[in-house]
């Protein structure tokens, strides 16, 4: 998949998902990143304001590395990565080998709805490319 | 490789400091996050160990303005430079737009910046990237440690070491003062951005 230019049509469309999936069932935040680092795209509730590049840089490093490490113990991925505060909680998805949803969220949401939505709303991603 | 934000009007670059451990590439950071603090919106962010040295990468996000009605946005990153990161080391070179090259002039540095320059060649044909074809400074640190008394490489045998193969831009630099910081980054921002805009043309 050619990633490296997305049109406004397909950013428009991934925005219009994350919303609906994602950011209305209560997510504070969404960024779908390249594992290079980069933004593709960035939505929040309005009320949290993250520093989504150092975030964005963060989290293709902390990707990359969990992948390693899965391959050192001799699994192919560790599909699911999670990250639980507090009161903060972040989820990390792969979309596909280049891209990574990430989804950070309150206490009021619960993981297992909160992990319903990622698969949708990454199915529905994956069909903007084909 | 760069991402190209149409509805916003965004370009991300992705420009990596590269070199062998304790030759400066933090503190040409540092430097350009105290001297350009305008144009660089959120801390610089380091993953380093309890000694100071960098264990995984230090990134700093710097806004360049507008070109063609793009807004730039310049993401510097370094690399861990001890010998034994090298694991990390290609993590973070993954989709690299632009490198400059920051070697330790000190006289007895000489062979770990050909090591480490030969590790940059092997690092990237493993993203099938070639050293001849990417965008490349070249960066002599240190040479203010001369006033003191510290062995200094001659430029000239620098140059042939390094640079004599690939012939890029190259600038004596010192990383603690500043000197040739600035011009190190702009050369490589001018040489990153045109590259950029010859693959899309």
């Amino acid at each position: 998949m050619n990633y490296g230019v997305v049109s406004q049509e397909q950013l428009e469309k991934m925005d219009e998902i994350l919303t609906e999936k994602l950011i209305k069932i209560g997510v504070d935040c969404v960024i779908i990143i390249d594992m290079a680092g980069n933004i593709i795209t960035a939505k929040d509730n309005g009320k949290n304001k993250y520093d989504v590049y150092s975030f964005a840089a963060l989290a293709a490093g902390n990707f990359a590395t969990v992948d390693a490490m899965a391959k050192l113990v001799g699994e192919q991925e560790f599909s699911l990565l999670f990250h639980k505060g507090t009161d903060a909680n972040i989820h990390f998805s792969k979309v596909d080998e280049e891209l990574l949803l990430i989804s950070m969220f309150g206490k009021d949401i619960s993981l297992g709805f909160l992990r319903l939505n990622v698969v949708e709303a990454i199915e529905e991603i994956r069909k903007l490319w084909a | 490789m760069s991402f190209i934000n149409l509805k916003d009007k965004v370009v991300q670059v992705k420009i990596v400091y590269y070199g062998p451990g304790r030759g400066g590439k933090t503190t040409n950071l540092e430097y350009i996050n105290r001297r350009f603090k305008d144009q660089i919106q959120s801390e610089m962010v380091s993953l380093k160990t309890h000694g100071d040295r960098t264990l995984f990468f230090d990134f700093l996000p710097f806004d360049m303005g507008q070109i063609k009605g793009f807004d730039i946005k310049i993401q510097l990153y370094t690399v861990p430079g001890q010998v034994k990161y090298n694991a990390t080391r290609k993590l973070v070179l993954k989709g690299v737009d632009g490198l400059v090259f920051v070697a330790d002039a000190q006289q007895q540095m000489r062979e770990k910046n050909i090591r480490s320059l030969n590790q940059l060649h092997e690092n990237l044909l493993d993203f099938k990237e070639s050293i001849f074809r990417i965008p490349l400074v070249m960066q002599y640190n240190k040479v203010d440690l001369r006033n003191q008394g510290v062995p200094i490489l001659p430029t000239n045998i620098l140059e042939k070491d390094l640079n004599s193969k690939l012939k890029v831009p190259s600038f004596e630099a010192s990383a603690l003062t500043g000197y040739n910081v600035p011009e190190s980054l702009k050369k490589i921002i001018s040489l990153t951005v045109m590259h950029i805009q010859k693959k899309l043309s």
